[in-house]
C-alpha cells in the first residue's frame, strides 16, 4: 500500500431543508487502498459519497484530490477529476448496449459522428482487462444478470480513468459466488493504484477486503481504524453504540412445531424440477442457493405469480393451485418480496395506505368490520416498532428498515398462516436487522409457517430451524439449523453432488 | 468463506451469451423494432387497395399515390420532431399552434415580394428555435412537466394568433407556393423531398451524433444520465428546439400549399395529437428511450393510407375517428405484448 494521500475530505457539512445530515465529516483515502465505510442506514454514508460525486454540493468543508482543492457542481466535474461511483441502484440503461452505457455522455466522435467502432473496441479491451468474457460490447444491458451489470458499472468507472472508486453496497444484490468475483476485480483495481471507498453492511466482507475502516454514525465519523487491529464485535459496537449480545433470536423448541401448513410435492416449472418440502406452523425454514438457483422461483410458483408445470401445493392439507396471487393472499399466504421499492410498496403513498393495501383488496370493508383480531395502523406500528412521524408520512421518506416494517405490517393485517420472505433484510442496517429478525421469530412463535429466502448465510444459519439448499432448479439438500457455511455452499455450488 | 470456482458461469451468464449469439444472425431489417410497423403498413395498403378497388375507386394510381404522399408530408415532418422529444421522454403539445403561427408569419413576412422569401423562412425558423428554447427552458429550469409546459405554450401561441389575426393572411408569393407546394418529379412531389430530407437529417442525428445518443440516454433514464455526468438540460432543450423547428417547417410548407397563412391550419389538422399518435404507432415508447424515426415514418404512412381510404369510401368523420382510435390502441397493445415477451 502506498502512503500517497489521494483524497482528503475535511469538515464536510450538509443540510437538507434545514436538517443537518453531515456534521463535519473528515475522511481520507490513499492510492491503492481499500477503505471501507460502515454505518447504519441513514448514518450519512450515501450523502457523503454524493458530495464527493458532485451530486450534492457540501455546505461547508473542503475536498482535496492530490492536495488540490476541488469543488464539483455537477457529476461530470467529479468524473473529470477521477471520481467514479457505482451506486447501489445501478445506473444503466436497459435498452442500450454495454458499449453505449459505458460511454454515455462522452461518446467518441470523429468529424461530428459517433465512432461506434472505437467505442466497441475500447469496451472490449476494458472487459478483457477485468477478465470478463461472458458478454460483449454489443450485448443489451437488459440481458445481463445483476452481477454482470455490476461489472459494466465498474468498467464504466474504470474507463473514466477513475482513481477514486466508490462502491456503494456492491454485494447487496450478489450471491455468494459472485461476491468472490467482485473481490478479485476490486483487488485488481487496487493493484493498479486505484483508491477504493467500499461501503457495505456486511462486516465479513469489510474484513476480507479492506485496509482501513471508517465508522460513520448519525452524520459524523466515530472512528477510523486499521482493519488488522480491530474485530467484528468492536465494529458493531461502534456502529450502533451499544453491545449487541447475540445477533439472532432463539430458535423455536421442538414442541412449538404445529401441523404442516405448506406442503409442496414434485413442483416443476420452467426453472424448477421436482421440488418437494414442507413447512410447519411455528417453523422457520431457510431457503439457500446462489442467484438464479430457483429460490425466488419457488416462492413465485407457490404464490401463483408464475405458472406451475407439474406438482402440487397443499395449504393446511388442502391441494391448491393459485392462478393469481390474489387467490394466494385469500388463502392466507403472504409474500414479502425481494425488491421492496418496486414490488412491495407504493412509495408515494402514506404508511397507513400501504399497511392496509393487501387487506383492502382481499376483504370487503363490511367483512373487515366484523373480523376479529384486525389491528389498527397504530397497533401495527407498535407491534413492528415502526419509527415514523405519523401514519400519513409517505413511505419513500422512511429508512430501509422501517420500509420493510411497513411491508410486513401489510401482510400481518391479512392474518396470514404462511409467510414467505425473500431477502428480508437486504439493504437494512445492523440495528434494524435485529428488529426484523425478532419480528420474524415472533410470528413463527404465534403459529405462522415461515419460508425465508436469503443470500446472507449468517442470517439463514442464525434464523432457520431447517435450511433447504437449491442448486440449478433442484433441491440439492436439507440441513439442520445452525449448519455451517461450507456445508451450505457445497450444496449450493453442486460440489457435494458427487459425495451424496 | 467458501471460494467458488470463478470459471463456473451462472445460468444467467450463459443465457445472455446465447441470446447474443441468436441476435447475431437476426440482424438487419427483421431485428429492427420498426419491422412490425412496415408489416402492418403493407397489410393495410393491400387491404385498402382491395377495398377501394371493389368500391370502384382508384388506389394504386399515380394521382392517388401523389395525393397520399402529399398528405403525409405535413404530418410527417412534425412527427419527426415529435419523435425526438418523445424519445427523450418528453412530448410537445404546442406544435399545432406553432404550425398555425408559422404559416401566418411566413405569409406576413413574404408580403408578396419574391426577395422576401429567404428572409421570411429564416425569421420563421428563428421563431421556431425560440419557441423550442422556451419550451426546453420551462421544462428544465422551471421544472414544469412537459405536458403542462407545452400545453401552456400552445395556449400562449393561440392567444398571440387570436390577437394578431382574425382570418387568413395573404402574401405567400406565387413562385414559392408553386415550387414547394405543387412541383413534382414523376410521382414524387417536391414537398415529399423536403420530408425525406428532414427525415434523413433527423435519422442521422439520432443514429450517429452525440446529441442523438444522449436523447436515447436521457429518455432511458434522466437520473442515470445525470449521474453518468451527462448535462441533461442541454439535451432536453436541444430536442425541443429540433421539435419546434420541424413544426415551423410544417407551417412553411402548409403556407405554400394554401398560398396563405391561416390561424386554424394547425389545430384543424390536429397536428398535436396526430403527431404523437404517428410516433406511438411507429413503435416509439411514450416513456422514452426506445424507438426511432423509421417507425414514425411508417406510422405516418399508415395514417395517410387510412385517411385516403376514408375519403374514397366517403366515411363520415365518426367512423373515421373510431377506426383510427382502434388502430392506435391495437398497435400499442401489440407493442406492450412484444415488450413483455422480450423482458
Amino acid at each position: 500500500m502506498s502512503e500517497q494521500t489521494l483524497l482528503q475530505m475535511e469538515g464536510i457539512r450538509k443540510s437538507f431543508v434545514g436538517v443537518e445530515v453531515l456534521h463535519g465529516v473528515d475522511l481520507d483515502l490513499r492510492a491503492g487502498e481499500i477503505h471501507a465505510i460502515v454505518g447504519e442506514n441513514g448514518a450519512g454514508k450515501s450523502t457523503l459519497m454524493k458530495t464527493l460525486a458532485g451530486v450534492h454540493a457540501p455546505d461547508e468543508g473542503t475536498i482535496r484530490i492530490d492536495g488540490q482543492e476541488v469543488s464539483f457542481h455537477h457529476p461530470a466535474a467529479a468524473q473529470a477529476a477521477g471520481v467514479g461511483i457505482v451506486y447501489q441502484e445501478f445506473n444503466l440503461l436497459p435498452d442500450r448496449n454495454v458499449a453505449e452505457n459505458i460511454f454515455i455522455g462522452r461518446e467518441p466522435v470523429r468529424a461530428g459522428i459517433v465512432d461506434r467502432r472505437k467505442m466497441e473496441r475500447e469496451t472490449a479491451a476494458l472487459l478483457e482487462e477485468v477478465g470478463e468474457a461472458s458478454f460483449g460490447p454489443r450485448t443489451p444491458v437488459r440481458w445481463l444478470s445483476v452481477a454482470q451489470q455490476q461489472v459494466v458499472e465498474i468498467v464504466k468507472a474504470r474507463s473514466l480513468n477513475a482513481r477514486i472508486l466508490v462502491l456503494d453496497e456492491p454485494t447487496a444484490a450478489l450471491a455468494e459466488g459472485e461476491v468472490e468475483l467482485l473481490f478479485t476485480l476490486v483487488r485488481r483495481l487496487q493493484e493498479l493504484g486505484v483508491g477504493v471507498l467500499y461501503i457495505s453492511h456486511r462486516l465479513r466482507e469489510v474484513f476480507a477486503l479492506s485496509d482501513r475502516i471508517t465508522v460513520i454514525k448519525d452524520g459524523g465519523v466515530v472512528k477510523t481504524l486499521n482493519t488488522a487491529e480491530t474485530n467484528q464485535r468492536e465494529l458493531v459496537n461502534l456502529m450502533v453504540g451499544r453491545e449487541l449480545d447475540g445477533y439472532f433470536p432463539e430458535r423455536g423448541a421442538k414442541d412449538d412445531l404445529g401441523d404442516v401448513r405448506l406442503k409442496v410435492s414434485g413442483l416443476s416449472t420452467a426453472l424448477l424440477r421436482d421440488v418437494s418440502f414442507e413447512v410447519r406452523a411455528g417453523e422457520i425454514v431457510g431457503l439457500a442457493g446462489l442467484q438464479g438457483s430457483g429460490r425466488t422461483e419457488i416462492a413465485r410458483a407457490v404464490f401463483g405469480a408464475d405458472p406451475i408445470a407439474d406438482g402440487t401445493v397443499e395449504i393446511d392439507g388442502k391441494a391448491k393451485r393459485f392462478k393469481h396471487p390474489r387467490q394466494a393472499v385469500k388463502a392466507g399466504l403472504g409474500f414479502i418480496t425481494e425488491d421492496r421499492k418496486a414490488e412491495g410498496l407504493a412509495l408515494a403513498q402514506s404508511i397507513s395506505d400501504n399497511m392496509l393495501l393487501a387487506v383492502r383488496t382481499v376483504m370487503p370493508s363490511r367483512k373487515r368490520r366484523s373480523t376479529p383480531g384486525l389491528m389498527t395502523v397504530k397497533e401495527l406500528a407498535e407491534v413492528t416498532e415502526l419509527r415514523a412521524r405519523g401514519p400519513e408520512q409517505e413511505v419513500r421518506f422512511l429508512s430501509g428498515g422501517n420500509q420493510q416494517k411497513v411491508v410486513l405490517s401489510k401482510w400481518l393485517e391479512t392474518q396470514p398462516g404462511i409467510l414467505i420472505f425473500d431477502e428480508p433484510t437486504r439493504g437494512i442496517d445492523v440495528g434494524a436487522k435485529a428488529g426484523i429478525h425478532d419480528l420474524i421469530r415472533k410470528l413463527a412463535k404465534d403459529g405462522v409457517a415461515v419460508l425465508m429466502i436469503s443470500s446472507e448465510l449468517p442470517e439463514l444459519i442464525g434464523m432457520s430451524d431447517r435450511i433447504l439448499v437449491m442448486h440449478e432448479g433442484v433441491l440439492a439438500g436439507e440441513l439442520p439449523g445452525g449448519a455451517s457455511e461450507p456445508q451450505i455452499m457445497e450444496l449450493a455450488t453442486g460440489s457435494a453432488e458427487v459425495a451424496a | 468463506m467458501t471460494v467458488v470456482d470463478p470459471s463456473e458461469s451462472s445460468p444467467g451468464t450463459r443465457a445472455a451469451a446465447r441470446k447474443e449469439r441468436v441476435a447475431g444472425w437476426r440482424v438487419g431489417v427483421l431485428a429492427s423494432p420498426a419491422a412490425p410497423v412496415y408489416g402492418a403498413l403493407i397489410g393495410i395498403i393491400v387491404l385498402a387497395w382491395i377495398v377501394v378497388t371493389i368500391d370502384g375507386g382508384e388506389f394504386l394510381t399515380t394521382g392517388n399515390i401523389v395525393n397520399m404522399l402529399q398528405r403525409s408530408v405535413a404530418l410527417g415532418i412534425v412527427s419527426l420532431g415529435q419523435t425526438v422529444v418523445i424519445l427523450l421522454g418528453s412530448l410537445d403539445l404546442s406544435v399545432a399552434a406553432l404550425i398555425s403561427l408559422s404559416s401566418l408569419v411566413t405569409a406576413q413576412q413574404m408580403d408578396g415580394q419574391p426577395g422576401n422569401v429567404i428572409p421570411a423562412i429564416l425569421i420563421v425558423l428563428a421563431m421556431g428555435a425560440g419557441v423550442g428554447l422556451a419550451n426546453g427552458l420551462i421544462i428544465t429550469k422551471l421544472r414544469v412537466n412537459a405536458f403542462i409546459a407545452t400545453l401552456g405554450m400552445a395556449l400562449i401561441l393561440g392567444g398571440i394568433i387570436e390577437n394578431g389575426w382574425s382570418g387568413p393572411q395573404g402574401g405567400v408569393t406565387d413562385a414559392f407556393s408553386q415550387d414547394l407546394g405543387y412541383t413534382r418529379f414523376g410521382v414524387i412531389p417536391m414537398s415529399f423531398i423536403l420530408f425525406a430530407v428532414v427525415a434523413v437529417v433527423i435519422w442521422f442525428i439520432l443514429r450517429s451524433t452525440r446529441f442523438g445518443y444522449r436523447v436515447y440516454a436521457v429518455g432511458g433514464s434522466e437520473d442515470v444520465s445525470k449521474l453518468s455526468g451527462l448535462r441533461t438540460h442541454r439535451t432536453i432543450i436541444g430536442a425541443h428546439i429540433v421539435c419546434s423547428l420541424t413544426a415551423v417547417i410544417t407551417g412553411i410548407f402548409l403556407a405554400s400549399r394554401l398560398k396563405a397563412g391561416t390561424p386554424t391550419v394547425g389545430l384543424d389538422g390536429g397536428y398535436d395529437l396526430e403527431s404523437i399518435a404517428a410516433v406511438v404507432l411507429g413503435g416509439t415508447a411514450l416513456t422514452g428511450g426506445r424507438g426511432g424515426v423509421i417507425g414514425t415514418i411508417g406510422g405516418v404512412f399508415i395514417l395517410a393510407v387510412l385517411d385516403n381510404v376514408f375519403n374514397q369510401l366517403e366515411f363520415n368523420s365518426f367512423v373515421r375517428d373510431v377506426v383510427r382510435g382502434i388502430v392506435i390502441i391495437a398497435a400499442v397493445a401489440i407493442y406492450a405484448r412484444r415488450q413483455e415477451k422480450k423482458a
